[in-house]
């Protein structure tokens, strides 16, 4: 009893030391004062760019650890608001049911259309998207192509890529008509790439890498624009969305050790790792 | 003529599975080999597994698997003795368990790891862990376990049990000596099935043992398995293909080795066991 | 031999282990049900199964989940129709038909599948098998290509655990046939396959079982359209890959309605049990002697 007052004394004792120190100004942060563990959840998209700027952080700031886990945005918010996750990685901007949350773009990704490489038809307008997908036109030679059926692919209920392609074409997922549903963006690239037919939508970035080493696959244009990096960092190409990293509470709320986390994979210094993965990075 | 319509017919079946199978690996082996060297068993992983090795996932796969085995084959062999020996002592207790474990056994993946999750991971604080994620399944592997020695061992002769209850032996003895050497070619089989059905998950990991690609430092480190690996090669990270193919060739392998040494290892202990008695 | 007084220990302890393991089983239906109470209580469940479809994130969510029911019933069925003739055939192969040596290799190769992640085989059922079919009807991921990769996957359990059935059958069952002169196939079918009956009959339920549960590679082979089939090439949603593709992604009501998925998954499964629970017990079959049977009694 006496033994186990000593140690919660203790304990205190620490914790307000280390809410003091987290109150001295940050000056220390950057020597390498900061330690600790931070466990980050969500976003399949956003995990593998995560993981290595957590690599990075680790060995500029020895001392520290930081997990990555993925599952998916809605795990990303779930995680950060029961406190399971320090910081939760979302890919979407956050609804208006989540603003007990604060959230930090970090990056850029883009959604472009792609169909099969031999695809004949080099631009389709958006009035023929959505009659392609809302099953008006079933038949790619109704629209000027081979005589062939449109296997439409859409996204799983839920995906934020979901979210943009039909917030951005007006549409509702009930008036949806696909011939396949597929998970992650390399199933999409996979499915796509193996049909002729085939007309779906992925992450720019993986897109854009995949046409480049040879996948039988071709993005297309919006609205004359080309489904390009460049033109997501430029703003001028209209399907795209932010990767955001999000807190539980406001950004004071978080501990000094998230913060920095969060600053650094919005800095400059990982701008070449965001590159590496296909994102746009924020800083220019 | 029935007959030979029948030698036909197995040999045909036959055939046709080992074409298959030689199809999916000859696939997985003409694309991953070129990528497999001593530097990829040998080194971390790097732009999120595009580039460098899988050292640690390896490490984190076996100790997994091992917190797997550890606490599954004593639950397992536990559950078998007492179903297949001593069931009818107790038959509703017999029935309940048995029917448990046939609906565990239907249990798909991904809701292990949803239960993995929320009580090993959450309730019991495990946290994500490689401990967590070996728990989760052993609890999957359980049921191919019991059923396979429960086969096994009600396969022994029962001119066996006589004997040994002529001979006055008791219950443990019977069991240790005679019953469990007698059953060990259909015990290692179903271990065989657990470890392949262990290695190869991925749904019950993602939410227990977790991602991180780091060497872990302890059982309660959170460490990414090899199937994990693939999966987020394959599905999630643009170009990891190569990799995602080698680190498939690296599994069927790392099964190839646990099975022989699974095999030598029983037969050494049925050596003993038969020659000490 | 009744245990004496010395084995009780030991038979309490595998009572224990019984009793813990048995109990996983409860722990997961709880934890199912925990999780899936909002769902059931609004909507509730009668809207799981009359909703006109399923669009659980909808303004106005519908939570049919019947062409989820229905695809998983289907692939598994005829997951089942093609797998266990050739699995049996498989182990009789290894058992009777085939020379030692390849009998052994040919038991490892089977160990093998058995081993290959469900990641790859989806792979490769995506990019070898998918455009195969879609040359023959489009568009390819459909019922036939879940029911192919399926039925590969759960072969080797079906064979290995049915070898080792038929590997367990007393010597002298095919000794006293050999000697009445039957032929390879008639000893098979009159001898054989009854004794080992039981033991092919567990196999086959437990492939069963990890058809109805496999996630991965059906998700990426079955092409996940939520609508009962009405060919082998329509494609469809089987409950685990519904909820293996939204649980990452779904909050609150939509959460609780996946978890409602997995309960009906598990009524699946009670019932399958059940059922080949009444088969075998109003089988007479062979069910073999164990310790308790074969005791010489002790205690007068």
């Amino acid at each position: 009893m006496c033994r186990a007052r000593i140690r919660l004394n203790a304990l205190c004792a620490f914790l307000l030391l280390m809410v003091a120190c987290s109150g001295e100004p940050q000056q220390s942060a950057d020597t390498g004062a900061l330690t600790g563990q931070l466990t980050l959840t969500g976003s399949s998209t956003v995990a593998p760019l995560i993981g290595e700027i957590a690599k990075r952080f680790e060995q500029t700031h020895p001392g520290t650890r930081v997990d990555v886990q993925t599952g998916g945005s809605s795990r990303g918010v779930a995680d950060a608001r029961r406190g399971t996750a320090d910081i939760g990685m979302v890919s979407r901007a956050l609804n208006a049911d989540e603003n007990d949350l604060t959230a930090y773009p970090i990056a850029l990704d883009g959604v472009a259309m792609i169909v099969h490489r031999d695809n004949p038809l080099p631009v389709l307008s958006e009035e023929q998207i959505v009659a392609i997908y809302t099953g008006q036109v079933t038949n790619w030679r109704e629209i000027g192509g081979a005589d062939a059926p449109i296997t439409v692919v859409n996204k799983a209920e839920g995906r934020s890529t979901l979210e943009l392609f039909l917030g951005y074409f007006k549409l509702r997922n009930e008036d949806i008509k696909p011939s396949i549903i597929i998970g992650d963006n390399q199933q999409g690239i996979r499915t796509v790439a193996a049909d002729p037919n085939a007309i779906g939508y992925v992450s720019i970035g993986t897109a854009t890498y995949e046409a480049s080493r040879g996948t039988a696959i071709k993005a297309l244009s919006m609205g004359g624009i080309e489904a390009s990096l460049e033109n997501v960092r430029n703003g001028s190409f209209p399907l795209s969305r932010p990767l955001h990293l999000v807190t539980l509470g406001s950004a004071e709320q978080a501990s000094a050790l998230a913060r920095s986390f969060i600053e650094y994979a919005a800095s400059a210094a990982v701008s070449d790792l965001t590159e590496a993965q296909y994102f746009v990075p924020l800083t220019h | 003529m029935a007959d030979r319509i029948a030698t036909v017919f197995m040999w045909g079946v036959a055939l046709l599975i080992s074409a298959v199978f030689a199809w999916i690996v000859g696939d997985l082996l003409l694309q991953g080999l070129p990528h497999l060297s001593w530097g990829f068993l040998s080194a971390t992983p790097t732009d999120a597994g595009r580039a460098g090795g899988i050292l640690p996932i390896l490490v984190s796969t076996l100790l997994i698997l091992a917190v797997c085995m550890v606490v599954a084959i004593p639950l397992g062999l536990g559950t078998a003795v007492l179903l297949s020996e001593f069931g009818r002592r107790n038959p509703l207790f017999g029935r309940l368990v048995r029917y448990s474990l046939d609906v565990l056994a239907g249990v798909p993946s991904i809701v292990f790891g949803l239960f993995g999750n929320a009580f090993f991971s959450l309730y019991l604080g495990m946290g994500f862990s490689i401990l967590s994620g070996g728990l989760t399944l052993a609890c999957m592997v359980l049921p191919l376990l019991i059923r396979s020695s429960e086969t096994a061992l009600r396969a022994v002769p029962d001119d066996y049990r006589r004997a040994a209850a002529a001979l006055g032996l008791p219950v443990f003895a019977t069991l240790w000596r005679i019953l469990l050497p007698a059953a060990t070619p259909g015990l290692i089989a179903g271990l065989v099935l657990g470890i392949g059905r262990a290695l190869a998950e991925t749904a019950a990991l993602l939410f227990t043992s977790g991602y991180v690609d780091r060497m872990p430092g302890s059982l309660l480190d959170s460490g990414r398995s090899l199937s994990i690996h693939i999966y987020d090669l394959a599905m999630n990270v643009p170009g990891g293909e190569s990799n995602a193919y080698a680190s498939a060739v690296v599994l069927i392998m790392l099964l190839l080795i646990i099975n022989a040494l699974t095999f030598r290892a029983a037969d050494r202990w049925l050596h003993q066991r038969i020659t000490a008695v | 031999m009744s245990p004496s007084r010395t084995d009780l220990p030991l038979l309490w302890t595998l009572r224990a282990l019984a009793a813990l393991a048995g109990a996983i089983t409860l722990l997961i239906v709880a934890f199912l049900i925990l999780e899936a109470w909002p769902a059931l209580q609004t909507p509730g469940l009668s809207h799981f199964l009359t909703d006109a479809s399923w669009f659980p994130a909808s303004t106005t969510p519908q939570f049919n989940l019947i062409p989820m029911v229905a695809g998983t019933l289907a692939a598994t069925l005829g997951a089942m129709l093609l797998a266990t003739p050739l699995g049996i055939a498989a182990a009789l192969f290894s058992r009777f038909y085939a020379p030692p040596a390849i009998a052994s290799w040919f038991r490892r190769l089977l160990e093998l599948l058995a081993g290959i992640p469900s990641v790859v085989y989806g792979f490769w059922g995506l990019v070898v098998l998918t455009p195969l079919i879609r040359q023959w009807a489009p568009p390819g991921q459909s019922l036939l290509a879940a029911i192919l990769i399926l039925s590969l996957m759960i072969l080797p359990t079906i064979a290995l655990l049915s070898e080792t059935a038929l590997r367990s059958i007393p010597r002298a069952y095919l000794q006293g046939a050999a000697a009445l002169g039957l032929s390879r196939w008639a000893t098979i079918r009159g001898v054989a396959l009854p004794a080992a009956h039981c033991g092919i009959m567990s196999s086959i339920l437990l492939a069963a079982g990890r058809a109805i549960g496999e996630t991965m590679a059906v998700l990426m082979v079955a092409g996940n359209i939520v609508k009962v089939p009405d060919s082998l090439f329509a494609p469809v949603r089987t409950l685990t890959a519904n909820i293996a593709l939204e649980l990452g992604y779904a909050l609150d009501g939509h959460r609780a309605a996946l978890f409602v998925s997995g309960l009906i998954l598990l009524a699946l499964i009670v019932l399958l049990v059940s059922m080949s629970d009444w088969i075998m017990r109003d089988d007479p079959g062979t069910a073999p002697e164990a310790l308790t049977q074969a005791q010489v009694p002790q205690h007068g």
